[in-house]
């Protein structure tokens, strides 16, 4: 039964990998999804965002090594509200816990609806802040 | 529910209550679930029943609020633990020191009230984290540049409270040193302010550190004296350029007068941002841990094998492009004389940073909050056993050759002796303008068995340092009456001073009783145990 059970989440990951790389991902969120994306920017990104470099990012690369599921956690299909309530209060390798007083209970809500939407319903990969502020001044940061 | 020692549930219970009102019930937290969040991620009593931990939660959302909760603590006797952004990972997060206390997070206290660019300055609320203060100034054009820590999530007060170092110009860097200006909620409730902020009216609270007498900065340094509810700094204006450049030396020997031309160049001005120390010969394995010091012989043999140079300095320069050219010129031509010595210039870089230049950089250099040193828990440098955190271990030592090779030869042998794992060793870092902070990263896991291990060989490298005269500025929670107590000229004068003014300024004790070894005259006697 476990290896059954292993096998059906094996094909879910590859499933939801094969989603990530054929999905659209330009532009903003939809707007159901924007104040979510931007806690994912504020909290998340830094460590999580798109770039093997990133701590998060890599970590998980590490973790998931072998299986199709991907290290960045906005191309992440398999994640659920629980999942990244337990994760966001209870912090795991050197991610510590976020309290509510960083990302309310209203914001994890707003999080978790962001990271399992639909992925072309997600928008552009989040960039870094330090990228944003670049973009923001058409190539340099002011 | 945890309630703090020595006071009934039913008291506790009427202390939130009142807190609760003050703040709102949304602002109180009691639960496990909430309180789960306020550990020490990184605690080395992890799952222990002696881990600190808090018995409530309270955020204000403004000074007034700070000043209620404040009074109403000190009429209860409730032990209160101020926190900024509660990002302090290594030296104990947003746990209090004491066990029971409640927790004063001030992260919704989150204003920037002002940036003056023609002064240079800001003044800032405790919640503001260093990527809040970089949006802002990015989205209003300032045209300053703040330093930060590494990582950069912290908070700016909370940060320089605890003498955090970034890595930009000296003065700035050193980040206590570039506070002008405090506002603090003492134990009593009222509200104080440091330097000019004392005279109503004044225009000069973020430009003339001092006022009259005694200058208080220093009283909410690691302190237990005061909530502090905003803070000045002063500020670089934005450089117009960065050099990066190296000055590398092929003999062991070469050390002392290394180290002695670059304190001499960077005391006189002649460049300004944070400089290297290091060896690369001893670094080849890993460019974050520096290896045992060998001896002379052997050091050399080392370096004449491998080609590699057995000591560099890396100075740093900001400014206008054409003096900061001068500047390496001259540099270079005070280590002409050292037997095959050899420069480069490793990096250059026009403000401001371009995209391309931003994929590049190391971030901090210049003032950019960013978590992406956090890949060494990642892998990132060397497939060392993932821990579950770190602490540091952060040792003030001399300013020389000398300085860096005990200090290296030193904690290598006594770690190894003790089998205490560094993960990061760098002796030789310079935050601090004038000394060296030696920088060990030590694991931490979740496991009671080998922090235990962990504790007993940190407190027994404490004891090594301090006979050599080397103290730490700063400590995880489990260890600041260790480090306090090496502090101990004049039968520990420093400490009595400090309970000294404790007991006057706050009578009840109920401000972070414990931290930085300094307890309420109620506790001091078991150290809150």
């Amino acid at each position: 039964m476990r290896l059954l059970l292993a096998s059906a989440a094996l094909l879910a990951a590859g499933v939801g990998a094969v989603a990530a790389q054929d999905a659209v991902r330009t532009g903003p969120a939809a707007p159901e999804l924007a104040e979510g994306k931007a806690v994912y920017a504020h909290w998340c990104a830094p460590c999580h965002a798109a770039e093997p470099s990133l701590p998060g990012t890599m970590s998980l690369a590490a973790k998931y090594d072998g299986s199709d599921i991907p290290a960045a956690l906005e191309d992440r299909t398999d994640l659920s509200a629980p999942v990244i309530g337990v994760f966001v209060r209870n912090g795991v390798a050197w991610m510590p816990p976020f309290r509510p007083t960083e990302i309310s209970d209203a914001e994890l809500a707003q999080l978790s609806a962001y990271l399992t939407a639909p992925l072309e319903d997600r928008g552009a990969h989040t960039p870094l802040l330090a990228d944003e502020m670049v973009q923001l001044h058409g190539g340099s940061s002011e | 529910m945890a309630t703090p020692p020595n006071m009934s549930a039913a008291d506790f219970a009427d202390g939130l209550s009142a807190m609760r009102s003050a703040v709102g019930a949304d602002w109180v937290f009691d639960q496990p679930a909430d309180l789960n969040t306020y550990r020490d991620f990184y605690s080395v009593l992890w799952g222990e029943p002696e881990e600190k931990v808090a018995s409530a939660a309270v955020a204000p959302a403004n000074v007034e609020e700070v000043q209620q909760v404040v009074r109403i603590a000190n009429e209860r006797r409730i032990p209160i633990y101020p926190i900024s952004t509660g990002r302090n990972l290594g030296y104990g997060g947003s746990a209090p020191v004491l066990s029971g206390s409640v927790v004063l997070d001030l992260k919704r206290m989150n204003r920037v009230i002002e940036v003056n660019e023609d002064n240079c300055s800001c003044l800032v609320e405790p919640g503001v984290s260093f990527f809040d203060m970089y949006r802002h100034l990015q989205e209003s054009g300032s045209k300053l540049m703040m330093s930060v820590p590494d990582p950069g999530w912290g908070s700016l007060v909370g940060n320089a409270l605890d003498s955090g170092g970034g890595y930009t110009v000296q003065g700035y860097r050193g980040h206590f040193e570039a506070v002008c200006g405090i506002e603090a909620v003492m134990a009593d409730g009222e509200l104080f302010r440091t330097g000019m902020g004392a005279l109503p009216g004044s225009e000069t609270w973020q430009q003339y550190r001092m006022g009259i007498g005694p200058c208080m900065d220093g009283l909410f340094r690691q302190s237990t004296l005061g909530v502090v509810t905003k803070m000045g700094f002063w500020m670089f204006p934005r450089p117009e350029a960065w050099l990066s450049a190296s000055v590398s030396v092929m003999r062991y020997e070469d050390l002392e007068e290394l180290v002695r031309i670059a304190n001499e160049l960077e005391y006189g001005n002649i460049f300004n941002g944070m400089p290297g120390f290091s060896s690369p010969v001893l670094t080849q394995g890993n460019p974050i841990v520096m290896a045992m010091v060998p001896d002379a012989a052997e050091m050399n043999r080392m370096v004449e094998e491998s080609g590699i140079p057995a000591w560099s300095f890396s100075p740093n320069f900001y400014g206008p492009e054409k003096v900061i050219r001068a500047q390496w010129e001259y540099v270079q031509s005070r280590f002409a004389h050292i037997p095959g010595v050899r420069f480069a210039e490793q990096s250059f870089v026009d403000l401001p940073i371009s995209a391309e230049d931003m994929e590049r950089i190391h971030k901090p250099r210049f003032g950019i909050p960013s978590l992406e040193i956090f890949n060494v828990g990642s892998r990132g440098y060397g497939d060392f056993n993932p821990s579950d955190g770190h602490i540091w271990f952060s040792a003030v030592i001399p300013r020389s050759g000398k300085g860096i090779i005990d200090a290296n030869r030193v904690m290598r042998r006594e770690c190894e002796r003790l089998g205490l794992d560094l993960f990061m060793f760098a002796p030789a870092v310079t935050c601090w303008t004038r000394s060296f902070v030696l920088f060990a990263a030590v694991p931490v896991y979740k496991d009671p068995a080998r922090n235990q291990h962990l504790r007993e060989a940190v407190r027994e490298i404490i004891d090594i340092c301090a006979e050599h005269g080397w103290g730490e500025y700063r400590c995880p929670p489990a260890f600041m009456d260790d480090v306090m107590g090496a502090y101990s000229f004049g039968d520990h004068k420093l400490r009595r001073v400090n309970e000294a003014i404790k007991d006057a300024l706050d009578p009840n004790g109920i401000l972070s009783a414990g931290r930085y070894g300094v307890w309420p005259k109620h506790l001091r006697e078991g150290r809150g145990a």
